[in-house]
């Protein structure tokens, strides 16, 4: 996607960052775990902080260069140095974002069981053509992702922090349309499945009966 | 000490030394990218892959692979070879075939090692990656297609330069190399950029597509752009010098050079002075030479030897200004100056105006005081050379002066002579770190001796370091630190106003009636008395060849040979690698000639004469290149004179890229000036 774009970075550019109160609370706990003088490891953490509370005060998670100045500053490192970390992860989004990040699993197992047929319901609901694009109302970026790492309950589509699953046309919109009215459906599998247990049952070992060895 | 095999040869190398180094030790040739024996190893290329005899067929990647007693390298395998292969195959993969109109063709380490370790063909059909053009400013150029992410550069900006600069940014086949976030380089180290990237991706701007290196005549010279000396070696074709580079000197510059005395030289180009000048009813006009002397000595012939002066400027070579001193001699003129700063200077004893415990020995040092000096603008190669010992462990650096970013922490501790003269009586926390430290160094800078007061500054930085024990018979920690490559020489033959004699000062407003400027542009050539006769001997039409009454075109440092001799005193030669322009002519000759027209001989003939009088001047002429570190043999300082002011110290150089007739009349040095001038807005913060 267009997020790793350097000709656009600098465009939206806000001219200010701050970690606010909420922040810098969780902060004060992640700069703990590191031992004094190795405060450049907590790098990662507050790239995602930073991340987290922009989407918290804007509805679009990403990560412009003040806060990545920002950080610079509070780990005492160079600035190229920070931004050399967020450039190389793409869950550090670099470029304004929709307040739903659509990631969707085009991998092979997703794939066989329709991950093609959830991808083209995104477009339609978000009203775009391609992955990459985000939607005209700012709800919604479509990604395509390699496997999630939850093959079992394919298709997975993953928004935001959520993994829902074992999707098909009509429950992907459902789910879309949920978000869009800004309720937050259960994340999981949708067709009531438990975790990755067989659909239908058993559940549990417990329940299972075993013939008598002779 | 480990004992180790390369290919059946044994070697002993130093524990903890890489496998790399010990194949080196052997003479055994290992390709590689990526390794750089003055950088941090990445170990990203694999190209210097090489097989452990104790496992065989497995590849150990010889530059982060210590040695250990009794292995067994070998280099000369199916497995490293075919390795070799496959390395050099993915490279080429992404790697554009424009070796035709690359500035790196020729003298291209991929170029080199595919020759020499790759196949001759190519099985990849698919189309390559392209990697969008970026700016690093006036000096670096950049083709980053042709990159192969070696990260050479990106530790070069931050371990190095000290300027954290660049990064490589995204990964895998997306990695590309940048600056944050487009904005110009800002590091006086920059064009060594060009000399480290192993292939065309990072090259020098202002030689794009100017020649090939194999029809470059290389020339072995000595920069002067700074008073450091670097050694450099100069590659021109016909009559243009089309650039210069460094050459490895572990006592001067290891293998850097500054930007300075890289780019600058499209100012030989420029507002050259090819021809003689007379004025003639208030107006320059040509002339010959037999016109030009005609004229000095119809003026000189008149004058009592107190009313002739001459003034010596930043560039000069040590034969020429011995040879206007010699003819001022002979005229009983001892009004000669070299300081067109004002520099405080007691020349009585050599150690009260070198670079005492030498560039290399600041490796040694283990608290720095910088007085009135930001060595980061004044000398960049000397200042790598304290950042490196820096890096190596922490070391103390206090700077009384302006503050700066000198690319390693450094602590302020105050603004002018009264800081020095709290820590002379052990006030303060620098005057404890100082105390205790084994080897203190102190830098003394111009900036802290040009000034009313510098005689007493200079005293007072003498007491310091006799106080806080940098003179020892061991360790000579004072150094002062010129921004002028002529200033030594000029000191070591005694081009200074003798007790009574006319100084700079002196000389101007009339102070004397011929006044003969030897490329000297640095001072306010308005103050020149309205009736003095002025003869200006230089290369460049500047400041002062405006002014002039005669101008003697001279060649310039390119086109001569010539001595120099740098801040720690060691003399050295510039060698000609060019035709001087026009009538130009060397500078000493010109002063013979002018000699032998007046009637007043030099007794020297030809440049072996030249430099035998030299010796005779100086014994330290006869020996080149060389320099002994010696510990202080006494004690006794510098002559001390008034008291100190509360002015603070001012940096001698305000903007870097412009010191001289040469780099003003280069727009090269221009457009860094411009770029680099403003300090750059914070982009988008």
């Amino acid at each position: 996607m267009a997020k790793n774009d350097p000709a656009a970075v600098g465009a939206v550019q806000p001219e200010h960052f701050a970690f606010d109160a909420e922040s810098e609370a969780k902060l004060a706990v992640i700069l703990k775990r590191y031992p004094p003088g190795r405060q450049a490891s907590a790098v990662m953490p507050l790239l995602d902080l930073a991340q987290r509370q922009m989407h918290r005060t804007t509805g679009s998670g990403w990560l412009p260069l003040a806060a990545m100045d920002v950080v610079a500053d509070r780990l005492q490192m160079p600035k190229v140095r920070v931004y050399e970390v967020a450039k190389f992860y793409s869950m550090m989004i670099l470029q304004p974002i929709g307040r739903y990040h659509l990631q969707i699993c085009t991998g092979t197992s997703c794939w066989l069981r329709g991950s093609d047929r959830v991808a083209e319901v995104c477009k339609k609901v978000a009203g775009i053509e391609n992955f990459g694009e985000t939607s005209a109302d700012g709800m919604f970026t479509l990604s395509g992702v390699e496997c999630l790492g939850a093959c079992v309950n394919a298709p997975v589509l993953k928004v935001n922090d959520d993994y829902y699953e074992d999707l098909d046309a009509e429950s992907t919109e459902k789910v879309l349309e949920a978000l869009k009215h800004g309720e937050h459906p259960k994340p999981g599998p949708v067709n009531g499945r438990q975790a990755s247990a067989p659909e239908g049952g058993p559940i549990a070992l417990a329940s299972l009966t075993f013939d008598k060895a002779e | 000490m480990a004992k180790v095999t390369v290919d059946g040869i044994a070697v002993e190398v130093p524990d903890g030394c890489n496998t790399l180094q010990a194949c080196e030790a052997a003479g055994v040739e290992v390709p590689r990218f990526c390794y750089h024996e003055r950088l941090s190893i990445a170990g990203n290329c694999r190209m210097c892959s090489v097989e452990n005899a104790k496992y065989p067929g497995r590849l150990v990647t010889a530059c982060v692979t210590p040695v250990r007693d009794g292995m067994e390298i070998l280099t000369d395998t199916p497995a490293v070879k075919a390795a070799r292969h496959g390395m050099l195959e993915f490279l080429l993969i992404n790697h554009p075939l424009d070796c035709p109109i690359c500035d790196q063709g020729g003298e291209c380490d991929l170029q080199d090692e595919a020759v020499a370790y790759g196949r001759d063909y190519s099985r990849f059909s698919e189309s390559k990656r392209a990697v969008r053009e970026k700016d690093f400013g006036p000096l670096v150029g950049t083709a980053m297609t042709r990159c192969i992410q070696c990260t050479r550069c990106v530790r070069f900006c931050a371990e190095i330069a000290g300027v954290p600069e660049l990064g490589a940014f995204g990964r895998g086949e997306a990695m590309e190399i940048d600056t944050y976030v487009n904005h110009p380089l800002s590091s006086e180290l920059s064009g060594n950029l060009a000399d480290i990237c192993p292939v065309g991706a990072l090259t020098a701007k202002p030689y794009a597509f100017v020649a090939r290196s194999w029809e470059l005549r290389k020339t072995d010279s000595t920069d002067v752009f700074d008073a450091v000396g670097t050694s450099i070696r100069v590659d021109s074709r016909g009559p243009e010098v089309l650039r210069v580079v460094p050459r490895l000197n572990e006592d001067v510059n290891e293998e850097w050079l500054a930007d300075k005395g890289r780019f600058a030289i499209d100012g030989l180009k420029r507002r050259r002075l090819d021809i003689c000048w007379v004025r003639r009813n208030g107006k320059l006009e040509r002339a010959t030479w037999p016109e030009a002397a005609a004229a000095i000595e119809a003026r000189i012939s008149r004058l009592d030897g107190s009313r002739i002066g001459a003034v010596a400027g930043d560039l000069v070579d040590v034969e020429t200004m011995l040879a206007l001193k010699d003819l001022l001699a002979s005229y009983g003129s001892v009004n000669l100056d070299c300081r067109q700063d004002g520099a405080a200077v007691d020349a009585s004893r050599r150690d009260f105006y070198l670079f005492n415990p030498t560039i290399a020995g600041i490796e040694q040092a283990d608290a720095v005081l910088v007085v009135g000096a930001n060595p980061r603008r004044e000398a960049p190669v000397l200042n790598a050379r304290i950042r490196k010992r820096w890096m190596k462990s922490n070391l103390p650096v206090g700077v009384i002066g302006p503050e700066a970013d000198l690319t390693y922490p450094s602590q302020a501790i105050g603004s002018g002579p009264e800081t020095l003269a709290a820590l002379l009586d052990g006030r303060g926390d620098f005057a404890e770190v100082l105390k205790k430290a084994e080897r203190p160094l102190i830098i003394v800078g111009q900036g802290a001796l040009a000034r009313p007061d510098g005689t007493a500054v200079l005293a007072a930085c003498w007491k310091l370091a006799a106080a806080c024990g940098a003179l020892t018979p061991e360790w000579h920690g004072f150094a002062m630190l010129h921004t002028a490559a002529a200033r030594v020489g000029a000191l070591d033959i005694g081009f200074l106003p003798k007790p009574g004699a006319k100084g700079l000062p002196e000389m101007l407003h009339g102070g004397v009636d011929l006044l003969w400027l030897l490329g000297a542009d640095e001072f306010d050539v308005g103050a020149i008395g309205k009736d003095t006769f002025v003869v200006y001997q230089g290369s460049h039409g500047d400041r002062a060849a405006a002014r002039a009454d005669v101008i003697l075109p001279q060649a310039a440092y390119t086109e001569q040979d010539g001595t120099y001799v740098n801040t720690e005193g060691r003399v050295q030669r510039a060698r000609a690698a060019v035709q001087p322009p026009g009538e130009a002519r060397e500078g000493w000759k010109i002063l013979r000639g002018i000699s032998a027209y007046v009637q007043k001989p030099l007794p020297y003939d030809d440049a072996a004469a030249v430099r035998e009088r030299l010796a005779a001047a100086n014994a330290v002429f006869a020996r080149y290149g060389v320099l002994e570190r010696g510990g202080c043999a006494d004690q006794a300082g510098p002559a001390a004179a008034g008291a100190l002011n509360g002015a603070p110290f001012v940096p001698p150089i305000a903007n870097y890229y412009q010191t001289d007739p040469i780099s003003r009349a280069s727009p090269t040095m221009a457009e860094c000036a411009r770029v680099h001038a403003p300090q750059p807005a914070p982009v988008a913060e």
